[in-house]
C-alpha cells in the first residue's frame, strides 16, 4: 500500500498555546484512520493544517508524494482533499441540493472563464441528488437551510465533501450531534465509501463507532502524538486510557 | 416628452448602469464598496480628457470602460486582504484618494474647476436616451446572465461564506477580482455617458455622497436583484425631482430610506415584492 498523506513534524503555536508539537503520521491509500484524543488535543488544528486553513510554524505535508506546504486552500482542495466542518457551515442562501451541486460542479468553477461560459446545472444537480439520497436526506433537497435539524446539516456537510470527488476525505466529528441510529447509519455510509476506495481520516469522540469502523488510530493529547496503531491495541495502552479517562484513573492504577 | 423629462430619463438610465455595477460587487459577490463613485468619475474623466483631445465618442466610451475596469482590478487586488468593515473603509479611502488626485491635477483634469467644453456625443436628447437605454439593457442582460451561470453560483458562495468556498475549490480571489473588474467597468460606462450628457464635470460629482447615494439605491431596491435595483434607482432618482421638499432634504431622505429598508425589509423592494407574490399565491391556492 502506498502512502497517500504524509504529515511530518507539524508544530503549531497560537501565542503561548502549543496546539501541536512535532506531530507526524502517515495515511495509507484506501485506509480508514481515526484521529482521536480529548478536547483541546489539537485534532481539528491538525486537519486545518493539512487543508491549509491554518499555517503551522513548521510542517511538511505531502499528498500523493507531492508537497502541498505553501499552497492556498483552494489549490489543496483541487489536489483531492475534502474536509467537513465540525460546526456545520452550509451556504444559507442556497437550498440543500445547490449546496452539494456547487461542489459537484468544481470543474466548472475552476476558472472564471469556464464558470461564465457554462449555465446548465442539470448534471450536477442530478449528482447532488444521488449523494443526498445516499446519505438519507434526499427528500429534503429543495428545502432551505434555515430550520433544518443538525442531523440533516451534518450529513449535508459529508455530501458536499463527497461531491468534490476527493482522494482523501477529512471528517471533523461527523457524528457529533446525531442520535444513536443516525450516527450508526452515517458511519456505515462512510465505511461503504471507504470500501469503494476512498481514503478517510476522521476525528470523532464517539468511541463506540470509532472502534467499530476504523482500521487504525492516531491518538493526540496536548498537541502531541501519544499512540498509533490497531484500534483495540491502542485503546488498551495505559497512557491512552489516562488521556481519555483522566489523570485520576492513572493515579488510581498506580 | 419635454426636454426636462428626457433629461430625467437619461439620468435614471445612467444611475441604473452605475447601480447595476455596484450590485455586481456588493450584491452578487458580497464585497461592500463605499468608493463606487470614484470609478464613475474615472469613466467620466477618461471621456472628458479623450473627447477634448478629439477622439471619436465610441473610442472614448470604450476607453472609459477599460480604464475604470483596469483601476477596479488594481483596487480589488489591494482589497483582497481585507473584509467587511475594513473593506468598507478601504474602498471609502479609494474614493477620497481619487478626489484628491483630481483636485490637484489642474492642467489635465481641471482641478477644482472641473472639465468644461466637452464635445457633444453627436446625438440629440432623444438619441442620447436611446443610447443610455441600450446601456441599461446590456448591463441588465449581462447581470441576469451572470446570475444564471456558474459564475453567479460561485459568486453566491463567495458572498455567503468565503472560507467554506475555498475548501470547495473556489478560487475566491479570482472571483472577487472579476466582480470588481465587471462592476467598476459598468461604473466607467455610466461615467462616460454622464460626461457626454452634462458636458461639464466637477470633482464633487464623484464624491463620497455619490457613493452613498448609489449604495442607497441598490439597498433600497434589493441587494442582488436586478429588477429591484432598477426600481430602487428609478425611485430614489425621481422622487427628489418630484418634490422640492425631498430635493432640499435629499440626503436626509436617502438616509431615512436606507434606515427603513435595513430595519424593516433587509431584502429591499425586491424582497417585499417576493413576499407579496408568495402571500397572494397562497391565497390563490386556498381558493
Amino acid at each position: 500500500m502506498s502512502v497517500l498523506l504524509n504529515v511530518r513534524n507539524v508544530t503549531m503555536h497560537f501565542g503561548g498555546v502549543h496546539a501541536l508539537t512535532d506531530v507526524s503520521f502517515q495515511v495509507m491509500q484506501g485506509e480508514f484512520l481515526s484521529l482521536i484524543g480529548p478536547n483541546g488535543a489539537g485534532k481539528t488544528t491538525m486537519l486545518r493544517a493539512i487543508t491549509g486553513v491554518v499555517t503551522p510554524q513548521f510542517a511538511k505535508v505531502e499528498l500523493g508524494g507531492v508537497s502541498i506546504v505553501g499552497l492556498p486552500i483552494h489549490k489543496r482542495a483541487r489536489l483531492g482533499m475534502a474536509m467537513t466542518n465540525q460546526i456545520v457551515r452550509p451556504f444559507v442562501t442556497m437550498n440543500l441540493l445547490d449546496n452539494v451541486a456547487l461542489a459537484a460542479g468544481h470543474r466548472r468553477i475552476a476558472t472564471v472563464l469556464k464558470a461564465v461560459s457554462s449555465v446548465d446545472k442539470g448534471a450536477e444537480r442530478k449528482k447532488a441528488q444521488e449523494l443526498l439520497d445516499m446519505l438519507g436526506i434526499g427528500k429534503h433537497t429543495q428545502e432551505n437551510i434555515q430550520g433544518q435539524p443538525l442531523g440533516v446539516l451534518k450529513r449535508l456537510e459529508v455530501a458536499r465533501a463527497l461531491a468534490l470527488e476527493p482522494k482523501l476525505l477529512l471528517l471533523d466529528e461527523p457524528l457529533a450531534g446525531l442520535n444513536h441510529i443516525e450516527a450508526a447509519r452515517l458511519a456505515d455510509v462512510i465505511v461503504e465509501i471507504n470500501k469503494q476506495g476512498l481514503t478517510v481520516v476522521m476525528i470523532e469522540h464517539n468511541l463506540g463507532e470509532v472502534l467499530r469502523v476504523s482500521g487504525r488510530l492516531v491518538v493526540l493529547d496536548n498537541g502531541r502524538k501519544i499512540a498509533e496503531g490497531d484500534p483495540q491495541i491502542v485503546m488498551r495502552q495505559p497512557k491512552v486510557r489516562a488521556a481519555y479517562v483522566g489523570k485520576e484513573a492513572e493515579d488510581a492504577a498506580a | 416628452m419635454g426636454i426636462y423629462e428626457l433629461s430625467l430619463a437619461i439620468i435614471v438610465c445612467i444611475n441604473i448602469v452605475l447601480a447595476l455595477g455596484l450590485n455586481l460587487i456588493t450584491g452578487y459577490c458580497g464585497q461592500i464598496s463605499l468608493g463606487h463613485a470614484a470609478f464613475f468619475g474615472i469613466g467620466a474623466y477618461t471621456v472628458g480628457v479623450l473627447a477634448k483631445a478629439g477622439f471619436p465618442s465610441a473610442v472614448c466610451i470604450f476607453a472609459a470602460i477599460l480604464m475604470a475596469g483596469f483601476i477596479g482590478i488594481i483596487v480589488g487586488t489591494a482589497s483582497l486582504r481585507v473584509r467587511d468593515d475594513f473593506l468598507a473603509i478601504t474602498t471609502m479611502g479609494v474614493g477620497f484618494l481619487f478626489l484628491g488626485i483630481i483636485r490637484q491635477q489642474e492642467g489635465l483634469l481641471g482641478g477644482e474647476m472641473g472639465l468644461s467644453g466637452i464635445p457633444t456625443i453627436g446625438f440629440d436628447k432623444p438619441g442620447f436616451l436611446v443610447i443610455a437605454f441600450i446601456a441599461v439593457i446590456l448591463c441588465s442582460a449581462l447581470s441576469l446572465y451572470i446570475k444564471r451561470s456558474w459564475m453567479g453560483f460561485a459568486f453566491d458562495a463567495v458572498a455567503t461564506d468565503e472560507d467554506t468556498a475555498k475548501l470547495l475549490t473556489v478560487d475566491v480571489a479570482a472571483y472577487k477580482l472579476t466582480a470588481f473588474a465587471l462592476g467598476t467597468a459598468m461604473a466607467g460606462l455610466a461615467g462616460g455617458l454622464y460626461c457626454y450628457f452634462t458636458r461639464f464635470i466637477m470633482p464633487d460629482d464623484f464624491g463620497f455622497l455619490t457613493s452613498i447615494s448609489v449604495l442607497s439605491m441598490v439597498a433600497v431596491g434589493g441587494i442582488g436583484s436586478v429588477p429591484g435595483v432598477i426600481i430602487g434607482t428609478a425611485l430614489l432618482t425621481l422622487l427628489p425631482e418630484m418634490s422640492t421638499f425631498l430635493s432640499d432634504y435629499k440626503l436626509l431622505f436617502y438616509g431615512a430610506m436606507l434606515f427603513a429598508v435595513m430595519r424593516f425589509a433587509p431584502e429591499g423592494i425586491a424582497g417585499i415584492g417576493t413576499r407579496v407574490v408568495q402571500i397572494y399565491g397562497r391565497r390563490g391556492d386556498a381558493k
